[in-house]
Parts: C-alpha cells; structure tokens; sequence
C-alpha cells in the first residue's frame, strides 16, 4: 500500500512486460483500416476548408446529431475506455463513482452553456469572454488557458499512445514505442491540416460509432450470457475475486481522510469542468443556430450516458470473468481490462477491434485538442493581440496551420519524454483548470450583469496558476513512493487534486476583482450580449458552399 | 478600436443598427430573460447539490450506501443508476421546456429586432454586401 493515497483519474500506465494476448498483426491491419478510411473521408473534407470558418468551425454546417456524435467522441477518450472499464474490475463500485462526475457534468453544458455560447461566438472560448470586455487582456487569458489546458490534456493522451501500443500492438521496446507516438503526432498534424474541423468532426463521429457499437455489443454479449440478469454479474464478479467488498463504496478512496476529500475534489473538477473544455466549448460552433447547439448536447448526453452504463457492465463483466489477478498480471495491468474481456469473449477478431478502436480514440481525441489550441493562439493571441485585429484571414489561417505543426511536434516530444512517467495526473489537472479557470469567467460573463476585465483577469489566472501550483506542491510531485519525483518531499497540499481550492478561489477572484474595479464596462455591449444570446440575432450564420 | 476586425463582435453586420438597450428593455424581452433564468438556475443548483449529496454519501456513509437492495444490487448501485435517470430526466425537461417556452419567445423577437434592422437600413440607406 502507497503511504499518501493520490487520487488520479484512470490513465494509460506504462506496461512492464511485452507479452500480449491477442493477434498484434490483426489489431495492425485493423487500425490501418480506421486510419485509411478516416484519411480518404478528411481529404474529401478538405475540398471545403477555404475560410476562417471553414477550417476552425466546420464551416457550421454540421447538425446537431453529428455534432453530438463527434462531442463524444472528443469527450471518450482512451482513458474513459480502457481506464474505466479497468477501475470498475479492479475497484468495483469506486470505479463506477468516477464516471458518474464526467456523465452528469453534461447537464451544466446543456443549461448554462452551450447556446449562449453559440449565440455570441464565433470560434473561440475567448470570443465569448471578450465580448464585452475590454479585448486584449481578457483574450490573453483566455488563449493562455486554453493552451494550458489543451497541452495537459494532449500530453496525457500522447503519453498513453505509447503505453497502449505496448499492449495492444506487442511493441514493447522504447524506440518503437516512440516510432509510434511519432506515428499519431503526423496522423493528427495531417488530419487536422488536410480536413481542419471538418476533417477532425468526421473522424470524430466515425470512432464514436465504432466505439459505441463495440461497447454495446459486448455489454449485451455479457448481460445474455448472465441471463440478462445484472445482479448475476455483480455476484460472479465477488465470486471470482472472493472480495464482497467490490459491490461497495470505499475500496479506492475510503482509505483514511485525506484520501476521501481527494475524491470530492476530483468530483468538484469534473462535474464543473467538463463545461470549461475548450476543445469542447469550440465544437458548438461547428452548428448552424443555438437550437442545434442543443440538439447537440442531447445527443452528447445520450451517447455519453449509455456509454458509462455499458462500461458498468463490461468493469464487472472483467472482475467476474477474467479477474483482478489476471489483469492486474497481463501487459497494461488496470487498462488491459477491456481488451482481456474482449478476447474472452470474441476471440483475437474482437480483440482486434477494441484495441483498434482504443487506438483510433486517441488520434481523434489529440486531433481535436490540437485544433482548439491552434485556433486560439492564431484568433486570439496573433490576430486580436500581435496584429491588433487587423490581420488578414489568409494570413491568419497561415498562423493557425504552422500552430498545428508546432504543437503537433512539442506533443510528440513531450509523449516520448513522458514516457514511463506516472501521467495519469494530467487529465484531472486540465479538468481542474477548466474549471477553475475557464468555468467561473464563462458563467460569470454570460449571466452577471456587473461582470469586469479585472474579475476576468483574476479569476482566469488565479485559477489556473492555483491549480499548477497546488499539483506542484501535492503527493503527485513529491512525497510519496509514486510521486513524479519520490526522492523529495516539498508536498505541502496533501490532495492530488486542486479542484476544492481552485475552484471556490476563482470564483471569488472573479466576484472581487469585479466589485472593486472603478472603470466601468461598456453598458452598451452588455445589453447587445444579453439579448444576442438569448434570442440568437446576429449569430454567426452558416457557410454556404 | 479597429472595426474592420474579424474578431470584434462590433464588425458583425448582422447586428449593425439594432438597438440593443431599447430591446433589453424591453417587456418581450424582459419575460424571456426571466423565464429562461428562473427553469435554469434552480434546476442546475438541484443536480449540483443531488450529484454532490450522493458523492459525500458514497464517500462518508459506505455503510449505509452498501445496504443490499434486490440481489447483489446495494443502494450505492441504485444511487449511482438514479444518477444517470436524473440525468436524462433533466436533459429532456429542458428540452421540452426550450421547445415549448423559450424557442417561440425567442424567435419572436429576434425577427422583430432584424426587421427594426432592416428597416432602420433602409432609412439610412446603407449599401451592405
């Protein structure tokens, strides 16, 4: 047992051995498949990029259903996948806590967000923030952010490819795996450069497809053979391990107290960060109107929470037939959950299939971070704040494309660096910066009247150097036997998670900085905001090719 | 403040000539703001509070949330798969909701607030593309 508890999201770890179940040669070729079919449907898409809002918004001519298909499959990444599937087995009932936050947090997308947003934007979360605001402060922030968040958020994803490749494909050699992190940074920079948002939607739409139909199939394939009897499950799954205990709340974090406020915390960053997503909050630009933008989440939501039901179902389906002992013991340890499942039941094919798809999420997933991060540096940050608005869109969309390269490139350096490192903190820092950070200032600008720069400056800020800073100075850096660095002990914050200090904190700064600014903001932009994001005049209409 | 920006909402044409505090004001709009604020609010502060009341629950009250149910099925279980209904339940209100009473108050005004536009367009005699 670790002696300081960290409570980190499920996440790719690195395997230790190279054995692997399954046929690697079938999980190739099936992958190749995705990537081929994937590559032909953006070259197609690429006949449309010619604008601004072709490349950054799809032209905004998706409908609500293919938008809320490709926000899941932005949304599911490898790390829900294989990461929540593994949790539930191993930690049974705790697991399952963990994807009720990233489920229910869709309902503040829907009520708060998404079409206010949508009425008042135009590419960017910064649009909507600087809306009334005074422009270059506030965009800086909300570019700065954006950029902060998109990079945890990549850098977890392109670390995982190289983890998941050792089990799925039987690459276990560090050189190869690097070949393969490589391998997904050049697929994403060509996707997202060929096919821009439009590209990047239809590879979205299509792993969520696949992703949904594999988890559905094998859910239905485990519940018939229990005799569609849940309760069945939940007690082979005992039986197998011998642990009562998996049914019930507190294997995972009922350790002592502190690891019981590290999950609130984490609860807190992910029902309220989901919403603060940038790669999330740029896809409802990618509709026609606000009702679309809707319609989207609807969808979203669907698919989402049918998604985490299946995982229900497949996480006890591993603990009953396959077992912690066997999983904990293969290649990927907690994340080979999903994958050992499928070769149980559907052979090497199935197998095939669910690795290929866990692979295709996550060049979906980065191509769409990588989109999001190079709209805001070219929108915000080289138009609005180096040319001081006055750039062409050519030139603009010259800036956003080299930007892609560029991540592309510090994403494939930063996966091979972080290679063999514990990275599974990323994805609950971004959430916590979204929420801390980007959350409380979209909200706080959509809805309170009183709103200034100075409460957006802090709260944008505050939030997101409180969040680095907490994680700096917590267990995952230092102070404990799997800490980053486990020699040193400067972990002064005892959580792994900075959600229950950022999060309140920002929303205060936001408040304070606002009531104590004298300089006044512009009434006028104010009302214009207000009624333009509730009646949708003079929203961003669609292109018409 | 440069105008001709592409990112400065003050450049969108669509929008050019409407009187934004006039129609803020006004009691149409007024009503929408109210009736979209006062289904919105309360129901996002409920889920928050629903969603954390059975997070502490799980994490604090083990005991109790590990009470058998039917089966194998405890409470936690059936908490946790009531989560998901509220979820859903709420997704459909809402949009019922926007359906019934939001979206016809909406239109509404917008196409009253682009016809003042046009009309004040056409008083001024502006050539737009």
């Amino acid at each position: 047992m670790i002696a300081v508890p960290t409570v980190s999201l499920p996440a790719v770890h690195l395997a230790e051995k190279s054995a692997t179940v399954g046929n690697p040669a079938i999980n190739i070729s099936i992958f190749l498949g995705f990537v081929l079919v994937t590559l032909v449907v953006v070259i197609r898409a690429s006949k449309s990029t010619a604008t601004a809002a072709d490349y950054y918004a799809g032209g905004r001519s998706f409908s609500g259903t293919q938008n809320g298909l490709a926000i899941a499959g932005d949304y599911l990444s490898a790390a829900s996948f294989l990461g929540i599937v593994g949790a539930i087995a191993l930690q049974g009932y705790d697991g399952f806590l963990y994807s009720i936050g990233f489920f229910v947090a869709w309902l503040v997308a829907l009520l708060l967000i998404a079409e206010p947003l949508r009425n008042t934007g135009k590419f960017t979360m910064a649009d909507v923030l600087s809306f009334r605001l005074r422009q270059r402060p506030v965009r800086v922030a909300a570019s700065i952010s954006t950029m902060a968040v998109t990079f945890f958020y990549l850098l977890a994803q392109m670390a995982g490819a190289g983890a998941l490749v050792s089990l799925l494909l039987g690459i276990s050699s560090k050189t190869g795996q690097s070949l393969v992190i490589v391998i997904v940074g050049v697929i994403m920079i060509v996707y997202v450069l060929v096919g821009g948002m439009k590209g990047t939607t239809w590879v979205q739409i299509i792993k969520a497809c696949l992703l949904v139909t594999g988890v559905a199939v094998m859910t239905v394939w485990i519940l018939g053979m229990f005799g569609f009897n849940f309760s069945a499950i939940l007690g082979a799954a005992v039986e197998t391990n011998h642990n009562p205990k998996l049914l019930d709340p507190g294997l995972k974090y009922g350790m002592n107290e502190t690891s019981k406020l590290d999950f609130i915390s984490l609860g807190m960053a992910l029902v309220l960060g989901a919403a603060g997503l940038p790669h999330v909050l740029m896809r409802f630009y990618t509709v026609p109107t606000a009702k679309e933008a809707r319609k989207s989440v609807v969808w979203a939501i669907s698919l989402i929470g049918l998604f985490y039901l299946f995982t229900l179902v497949l996480g006890f389906g591993a603990a009953a037939l396959i077992g912690a002992d066997r999983i904990k013991g293969a290649p990927g340890g907690v994340n080979s959950a999903a994958p050992l499942l499928a070769y149980e039941l559907g052979g090497s094919v199935l197998m095939g299939l669910i690795a290929a798809v866990a692979f295709a999420t996550i060049l979906a997933v980065v191509a769409g971070l990588a989109i999001t991060a190079s709209a805001s540096f070219a929108h915000d940050i080289y138009t609005s704040v180096i040319k001081k608005g006055n750039s062409d869109p050519r030139q603009e969309l010259r800036v956003a494309k080299t930007t892609v390269v560029v991540i592309g490139l510090i994403s494939i350096a930063g996966g091979i660096g972080a290679q063999g490192q514990n990275v599974a903190f990323l994805v609950a820092l971004a959430f916590a910066v979204a929420a801390s950070a980007n959350l409380p200032t979209i909200l706080y600008s959509l809805y309170w009247k009183r709103f200034t720069t100075r409460g957006a400056v802090w709260s944008m800020y505050g939030g997101l150097i409180l969040s680095v800073v907490l994680i700096v100075f917590s267990p995952v850096m230092s102070g404990a036997e799997t800490s980053m660095i486990p020699g040193a002990d400067f972990a002064v914050y005892p959580l792994a998670n900075p959600g229950i200090v950022s999060i309140p904190a920002s929303f205060l700064l936001g408040f304070l900085g606002s009531v104590t600014e004298r300089r006044r903001e512009d009434p006028l932009k104010q009302s214009e905001m207000e009624v333009r994001s509730l009646t949708g005049v003079g929203a961003e209409k669609a292109v018409s090719h | 403040m440069a105008s001709t920006s592409s990112v400065d909402p003050d450049g969108s044409p669509a929008t050019f000539g409407i009187d934004f505090p006039a129609a803020q004001r006004s009691e149409e709009f007024q009503r929408l703001r109210s009736t979209h604020r006062s289904f919105v609010f309360p129901l996002a502060v409920a889920f928050l509070v629903w969603y954390l009341l059975y997070v502490v629950l799980a994490i604090y009250a083990p005991a109790f949330m590990s009470t058998r149910v039917l089966g194998n099925v405890n409470l936690g279980l059936v908490l946790g798969l009531l989560q998901f209904v509220t979820t859903f339940g709420i997704t459909a209100a809402y949009v019922r909701f926007a359906n019934r009473r939001l979206d016809p108050q909406a239109t509404a005004l917008r196409e009253e607030l682009e016809a003042s536009e046009i009309h004040r367009s056409e008083t001024h005699e502006e050539v737009r593309p």
